[in-house]
């Protein structure tokens, strides 16, 4: 059988990789969405990890939650990059620069 | 045998996700994002969670990425552009992924002692359903989280057409106002004018 640290230890290595993935792809805002999504997907895996292994169900729940959420997110966030591309022919994330943050 | 397809299927998501990180072609990202999702669905039937493996599936391989496909062949991105910066914070993302997979690495195995205690719960048993366990939690205890999750998923659909939605110029379409505050006076121009003799205007007809 599979112990809980290795499923915990993927789910590290996923997550990191998607932080790695959102500094790596600085000039497409496409692949950042993607990246998050990962990372949801790790963090969602989590969840189910430790619902699994204590026995309670609420976990899941959770990652349910965690699901509608980031299908929500996912929407919103390509509506806004088809916006933007409309008005500026570029996803790139140094060209966003209206607000001077 | 639960091992075998525990690490083949791991080092698939692991080898997925470097993929989806680094490739050039958005279209090729999202395909790996597909595969690295069909991956962790596998591994959440190992841990006996069914029914989000299906809703995995079902969701974000059926809507969400293929919403990312849409959008990617949708706009013309110059994919050779796209990266040519890719070398100038590499190191210092891997240095940080490094750092970050680290620490999580060195908090689950300090906790070793505490995750050892929780060890494999027994499998279900035949007549289990993990569809029904996790419905009746979510329409009794946590019934209204499942109602404000649909109103943020409304939301969302509101937002994303409202965003999206153009107006394009020369659209035809009723104007409600003007059409009920239309007076007689604007429509209605009563002409007086002397009468004529009939043969004067079937004259005028013919000659027309």
């Amino acid at each position: 059988m599979i112990p809980l640290s290795h499923f915990l230890a993927l789910a590290a290595v996923l997550f990191s990789l998607s932080v790695a993935g959102i500094f790596i792809n600085r000039k497409n805002l496409i692949l950042l969405l993607m990246c998050i999504e990962l990372m949801l997907l790790s963090v969602s895996m989590n969840f189910v990890a430790f619902s699994h292994f204590l026995g309670d169900m609420s976990g899941q729940v959770f990652v349910f939650f965690i699901l509608t959420v980031a299908a929500a997110e996912s929407a919103i966030g390509l509506a806004i990059l088809v916006v933007l591309f409309r008005l500026r022919q570029s996803i790139d994330v140094e060209d966003i620069n209206t607000l001077k943050g | 045998m639960e091992a075998a397809v525990f690490y083949v299927v791991a080092g698939l998501l692991v080898a997925a996700a470097v993929g989806v990180i680094t490739v050039r072609n958005p279209v090729y990202a999202a395909l790996l994002l597909v595969f690295a999702f069909f991956n962790s669905a596998i591994l959440w039937l190992l841990l006996e969670a069914e029914f989000l493996a299906i809703v995995l599936v079902l969701v974000y391989v059926g809507a969400v990425m293929v919403l990312f496909l849409f959008v990617v062949m949708m706009l013309d991105i110059n994919t050779a552009k796209v990266h040519d910066k890719f070398l100038r914070y590499a190191p210092f993302g891997f240095v940080l992924a490094l750092v970050v997979v680290a620490e999580i690495l060195y908090a689950v195995w300090a906790k070793q002692g505490g995750f050892a205690t929780t060890a494999n719960p027994p499998a279900a048993g035949p007549g289990y359903s993990n569809t029904e366990e996790l419905g009746t939690l979510l329409y009794t205890a946590y019934i209204y989280p499942f109602e404000i999750a649909s109103v943020i998923l409304l939301a969302a659909i509101i937002a994303a057409i409202t965003l999206t939605m153009r107006r394009r110029p020369g659209l035809r379409q009723q104007d409600i106002t003007e059409q009920v505050s239309t007076r007689r006076e604007d429509r209605v121009r009563l002409v007086k004018m002397a009468a004529e003799p009939k043969a004067a205007i079937g004259k005028e007809e013919g000659g027309a």
